[in-house]
């Protein structure tokens, strides 16, 4: 129990008779990437929001480091770093100025070497309005890990990034989570969510629909897996062909995409098939549901329902 | 301290490096300051007497309420007080940092005008210089606090342009700027003593040029070190990070209170 950093109990917001976030939990350790998923309107933000000291919970118990960020604001900002989305600096400060200045806020000396870490050294004396959106993004992810937080908040960090940048980013991410810090991770970039996030919950209409590794919450949904199939003669596009197993199956192009609920069946029934009828296999993929197909399936129940 | 004095130094280069608050601060007052001296100096030969603290004012008057309310009002809405927040930066800091910041740049533009008006213009130099300074730190003081508070209470620019111009538009003609307040109509009097200006029009004659003020200078203090007060206070109360919400919203007519020590001054005068 001692490992864990960030814990979230009962946590309940509402704006006037809007309901923003409806009694959701979960709990962080140490050195931890955690996602935080969902839609727009699903209550990310109001969470984060809560968690930044930003907003006052109606009701439940947050912990960010032992501290509840409601009522000790000043020492939340010493344990915890924050990069918002949608947040600013003066237009003609520097990147140099811009260290200098919140360092002295954080009573530490200031350290450039982040700058040079994501890529800003050549726009140190750059004013802010010169930097380009991603440059802004990593300056502001410099500012948010500059005074060594143990808790790190990052709302939509690679929006905006170049694929280059975005690497890094991921590269700094893993390096703080080696040396202990624990890292909240808002994304609607599931690829992202998926590689990076040692565990995720799924915040669906105010409320956690799913949590857990993303392995975990992968393999919790239909478990339809795409197989993708072509041959030579094409054999497998003749009518009458079923294939145990198979919950759905589409053309596309050269290829014929099957979903099964249990590949060996399906895949030693196709490929006996494609023998059977003396063609010869070209192309065989197998996909496992991605995190991305689990949160449509999700979302998809969610607003059935 | 250490914190407070980076973030001063940082404001005070971006004064400087803002060409939006440059022209505010010095080029539109000093335009103003040369065009207003060679006509009113020639259509009313007395404007000289007053020109200094004249035209001084309308320089505070110009950098302080044309200028930073509209900058609080873009900060809060591009999320820079968000950030602030975030990294620890207090609201006092917020709202302390650029009022010292305009005051020093007021300095500057001050000493210009002081030092060539009775050069260019004949004007007469103060007699009293402490008295000039405590003058002038009073009513930069008393436009500042007034101006924070409107750039907190205003929830777009063009809301700061229009509650700047109710200040500002009457300060210029019944604040005792271009005309003094004593031969201004009988109904309008009451107005001037509305405004800030006029107050420091009298302390500006009672303390620079050691003059007799009617009703004495004390009060004419008072009411500006009161107003400061207040609105500033009332500034730093009222005074949110994002938009403020519906709640926050209700309690924004609170800074109407800033007028209070005003109107009791026009009571009373």
């Amino acid at each position: 129990m001692d490992n864990i950093v960030l814990s979230v109990e009962n946590f309940r917001k509402t704006y006037q008779s809007v309901v923003a976030v409806d009694g959701i939990s979960f709990q962080v350790q140490r050195g931890e990437i955690f996602g935080l998923l969902g839609p727009n309107g699903a209550g990310k933000t109001t969470t984060l929001e809560c968690l930044e000291g930003l907003r006052t919970p109606d009701s439940g118990k947050l912990r960010v480091a032992g501290i509840d960020p409601a009522k000790q604001f000043s020492q939340l900002r010493d344990v915890m770093g924050v990069q918002l989305q949608t947040s600013g600096l003066p237009e003609n400060i520097t990147v140099e100025e811009s260290i200098r200045l919140f360092c002295s806020y954080h009573k530490i000396p200031p350290s450039y070497d982040l700058i040079d870490r994501l890529d800003l050294g050549q726009k140190r004396h750059a004013q802010y309005q010169e930097l380009s959106t991603g440059q802004q993004r990593r300056l502001s992810l410099a500012l948010a890990i500059t005074h060594k937080p143990k808790v790190l908040l990052l709302d939509e960090p690679t929006a905006g990034l170049d694929v280059a940048s975005r690497v890094s980013l991921h590269e700094l991410m893993r390096e703080l989570k080696s040396t202990g810090t624990t890292i909240i991770l808002a994304t609607h970039d599931m690829a992202e969510a998926e590689e990076m996030s040692d565990r995720i919950a799924i915040l669906l209409e105010v409320k956690i629909a799913a949590t857990g590794t993303p392995l975990e919450i992968t393999a919790s949904g239909a478990g339809l897996t795409k197989i993708t199939v072509r041959t030579q003669n094409n054999c497998l596009k003749q009518s009458g062909l079923t294939f145990p197993a198979v919950a759905q199956q589409s053309i596309k192009e050269e290829y014929i995409v099957y979903f099964s609920t249990n590949i060996g069946a399906t895949v030693s029934a196709i490929i006996a098939a494609i023998d059977s009828q003396a063609d010869t296999l070209i192309d065989l993929r197998i996909e496992r549901p991605s995190l991305e197909d689990r949160f449509l399936e999700i979302t998809k129940i969610g607003s059935a329902q | 301290m250490n914190a407070f004095l980076n973030h001063f130094s940082f404001e005070f280069r971006t004064g400087i490096r803002n060409k939006g608050l440059l022209f505010m601060t010095y080029l539109f007052p000093l335009l103003v300051y040369f065009l207003l001296g060679a006509l009113m100096t020639a259509v009313n030969p007395y404007f000289r007497d007053t020109m200094i603290p004249a035209i001084v004012i309308f320089a505070v008057l110009s950098s302080t309420l044309l200028a930073l309310p509209a900058t609080l009002v873009a900060a809060r809405k591009e999320g820079i007080y968000r950030s602030y927040r975030i990294n620890g930066v207090p609201a006092t800091s917020i709202l302390v940092i650029p009022s010292i910041s305009v005051l020093v740049h007021l300095m500057i533009v001050a000493a210009i005008i002081t030092a060539s008006a009775p050069f260019i213009f004949k004007a007469p130099l103060p007699v009293n210089w402490l008295g000039f300074l405590a003058a002038f730190i009073m009513i930069t003081a008393a436009c500042t606090a007034l101006s924070l508070l409107i750039g907190v209470f205003s929830t777009s620019s063009q809301m700061t342009v229009l509650w700047a111009q109710v200040i500002f538009l009457p300060s210029m003609i019944l604040g005792g700027l271009m005309v003094p307040s004593s031969i201004l109509p009988k109904a309008l009097s009451p107005v001037g003593l509305l405004l800030p200006t006029t107050y420091a029009m009298r302390v500006f004659s009672g303390l620079a040029y050691n003059q007799p003020v009617e009703g004495g200078v004390l009060f004419p203090i008072i009411v500006l070190l009161a107003g400061t007060l207040l609105a500033f206070g009332l500034a730093l109360y009222l005074f949110t990070w994002d938009a403020p919400d519906s709640r926050q919203m209700k309690r924004m007519p609170l800074a109407l209170l800033a007028l209070v020590p005003y109107i009791i001054g026009a009571i009373f005068l």
